[in-house]
């Protein structure tokens, strides 16, 4: 089981975590909400749950809890622009549906 | 949909993304800022430019705003609306100063100032409107959704009627304003200074056409600003004006035609840009054919006395602020000006402490507002920054005689409450008229008049006999309301200052200098002004015993004291100070023994018909 960034995606967060400071790593999940009943979590993070695993990439470290994981294995992050809009992407290979915005999905 | 990475525990729900922009509404450029995945970035708009220049052109159907707009300036100058910040929250009456300054028409607009365009008249409130929706809709292209929030910065001395109007043209656009942010507040929090060392700061914002100097403290993650200053005729403008009336004299042309200025402008900007960076530049004087070359000395010795003008700006606020310069603990640059190697210099010698110049001087305040948004948002949990306001120039009462009382002095951290006793003049006196005043000097014709009301109902007393307690009391926003209460009888009035009677910076610099520069005369009017109030005191009580107890002195007590009268009447119309108080004792001695005859009596009339016992 694994999930994977691209590079640019890697840039990016490097630069982020760089300019804020301070964090272990990116948080990488999901949570139970949302139009299509799962939505996923970025976020920094500054200490580690028991239930966590981290994955390093480099010198990064993508950190996913343990029920979380079950629902993004093997996905992989990119990092696009849309016009003057950013930011991070999932791609998902477990999704089976997805709401109009792509924001929440299912399994 | 793009996702941000949001701090730990703080990621939103689905569509619930809280988007928040900070946004710089400068007087020549504004820039937009978000904080994305825990930075804070100027937004770019679709031509590439984060700084929009601060320009709204009507035509007869459209609305340019931005670097268009600004390219007609010359063009189509009535149409074409620049430094519009200048205007806000103005009454037309108090823009008459402006009217040749500006390239377009004002107005009056039920006693605000508007602007006649193509099409039709527009107010400061609609133009900054269209300037403020043009950063939001390059804010939503960039953060892919309509913003939450926003927080707007404006000069620290902005006043109320200043505020409520960029206020209302954030409504206007659309916009959600969680807060108004003091400018140099957001460029303290761009620096993070929110999070560091407790103690004052000093911001010093040196613009194109303006300078501000603020004092900041900061205590326990408040950041409360202590005093305010500067010039708002001075920045980098001068400089290089001061730059092309060298290079004129060394091309030895003694008068330029508008282009040529043009020219010439361009070269000293280009110079003092070079010379930023570098200690020689070579250039080419407009029409001429040989190279000539500046060093950085040069310029400096030509900018030098503008600079020093800010630095004694900067000591002003100190000690407005009662503070020395080893009571500030960071210095931070505000302005494209503050590039100059000069200014960067002397700021440093000034404050023996070495400025913060790292965030680009233009964006560090539109950071700070980004910064600042993001935390009222909701994005952030851990924070709770909260910023105070001071009142720009003392708010007082008119007494007897023209005077000026200042009940809340200026700087007075806001809100506050502060109160002051005053009693009646005249014997059975049962009205009195409040007026509310704001400003520095010390006769109320020098100051603004804000507003007056009546207390009614006073239960008449002998003259002195009342306590009549004024409470003035400015809120959070800066709203004034003073109310007045004669303490045995309860009876009370009070009144709500409007905000449309708030004061430009300009006008506030201009009362502050004047109060300065007229201090001793100021001073000795009031002396003079006292001693003929007190004058008009002893005249009617004196006046008012004889007509009850003439009984009581002999003739030549009563010609000696009516003399003594008719000789103080007759000084008290003239001006000297000395003389008025000469005669005001010369009557109080003559009228001494009077006094105590008549004491007595009221003693035995008192007595009469009691037994001693009964005392």
């Amino acid at each position: 089981m694994a999930i994977s960034m691209t590079t640019a995606a890697a840039d990016r967060v490097r630069s982020f975590l760089q300019n804020r400071g301070k964090g272990l790593g990116l948080r990488v999940g999901i949570k139970t909400t949302g139009c299509s009943g799962l939505a996923y979590v970025l976020e920094f993070v500054d200490t580690l749950n028991d239930d966590d695993e981290v994955f390093e990439q480099d010198d990064l470290k993508l950190i996913v809890d343990g029920k979380s994981l079950v629902y993004i294995d093997g996905t992989q992050l990119d990092f696009v622009k849309e016009g003057l809009n950013e930011g991070f992407q999932f791609n998902n290979p477990n999704v089976n549906g997805e709401c109009g915005c792509g924001e929440s999905f299912t399994v | 949909m793009l996702l941000q990475i949001a701090e730990p525990g703080q990621s939103a729900a689905p569509h619930q993304h809280k988007l928040a922009a900070g946004i710089d509404l400068g007087t020549t450029n504004s820039l937009v800022a978000t904080v994305r995945s825990g930075e804070a970035k100027t937004l770019v708009n679709q031509q590439g430019r984060d700084m929009l220049p601060s320009v709204v052109r009507y035509t007869a159907d459209n609305v340019i705003v931005g670097d268009d707009a600004m390219a007609a300036a010359a063009t189509d100058a009535d149409n074409t609306i620049v430094s519009v910040k200048r205007l806000m929250g103005k009454g037309y009456s108090e823009t008459l100063a402006l009217k040749d300054k500006v390239p377009y028409q004002l107005v009056d607009q039920q006693g605000l100032v508007a602007i006649d365009t193509a099409q039709g008249v527009k107010n400061p409130v609609e133009i900054s409107a269209e300037i403020l929706a043009t950063l939001a809709n390059t804010a939503s292209e960039t953060l892919g959704g309509e913003l939450n929030g926003v927080v707007i910065t404006v000069p620290a001395y902005f006043d109320d009627a200043q505020r409520q109007a960029t206020k209302d043209a954030a409504k206007l656009a659309g916009l959600n304003v969680m807060r108004l942010l003091n400018e140099p507040t957001a460029a303290a929090l761009a620096y993070g200074l929110d999070s560091g060392q407790e103690g004052v700061i000093a911001v010093y914002d040196l613009g194109g056409g303006t300078f501000d100097i603020s004092i900041l403290r900061l205590r326990r993650g408040v950041f409360e600003v202590l005093a305010t200053g500067g010039d708002s005729a001075l920045g980098g403008d001068d400089f290089d004006h001061a730059i092309v009336s060298h290079l004129q004299q060394l091309s030895g042309q003694s008068s330029l035609s508008h282009q040529a200025m043009r020219h010439y402008l361009t070269l000293a900007r280009h110079v003092k840009e070079q010379l930023t960076d570098n200690e020689v530049t070579h250039f080419t004087l407009p029409g001429a054919a040989d190279s000539m070359q500046l060093s950085r000395a040069d310029i400096e010795q030509l900018i030098a006395p503008l600079v020093k003008k800010t630095i004694r700006a900067c000591r002003q606020v100190l000690r407005d602020a009662d503070l020395t310069v080893e009571d500030v603990v960071k210095v931070v640059m505000v302005g494209g000006s503050t590039r100059v190697p000069l200014v960067r210099q002397d700021v440093a010698r000034f404050f023996g402490n070495e400025p913060l110049t790292s965030i680009d001087p233009d964006k560090v305040v539109a950071l700070g507002a980004a910064i600042q948004a993001n935390v009222l948002v909701g994005n952030k949990a851990d924070s709770d920054t909260l910023l105070l306001d001071v009142i720009p120039l003392s708010l007082g009462l008119e007494t007897m005689g023209g005077l000026t009382e200042k009940i809340i002095p200026r700087n007075t951290v806001i809100p506050v409450a502060r109160a002051q006793e005053f009693t009646t003049f005249k014997d059975g006196q049962t009205a009195m008229a409040l007026h509310v005043v704001q400003g520095e000097r010390e006769l109320v014709d020098d100051c603004r008049s804000l507003a007056r009301f009546e207390l009614r109902g006073i239960p008449p007393m002998p003259a002195g006999g009342a306590h009549i307690r004024v409470t003035f009391q400015v809120d959070a926003d800066g709203l004034l309301s003073v109310t007045a209460q004669e303490k045995s009888s309860g009876v009370q009035a009070n009144i709500q200052v409007k905000p449309s009677y708030g004061l430009s910076d300009e006008q506030v610099t201009t009362m502050l200098k004047s109060s300065m520069q007229f201090a001793r005369q100021d001073m000795q009017l009031r002396l003079l002004r006292e001693q003929q109030v007190e004058a008009e005191r002893v005249l009617e009580a004196v006046s008012q015993a004889l007509n009850t107890d003439v009984s009581l002195l002999d003739e030549k007590e009563v010609a000696d004291i009516t003399q003594a009268l008719a000789r103080l009447a007759q000084v008290k119309q003239g001006d000297d100070t000395a003389a008025i108080k000469a005669a005001i004792e010369h009557t109080n001695t003559l009228t001494d023994d009077f006094a105590a005859r008549r004491m007595d009596q009221s003693i035995r009339t008192a007595l009469k018909g009691h037994n001693v016992d009964e005392v």
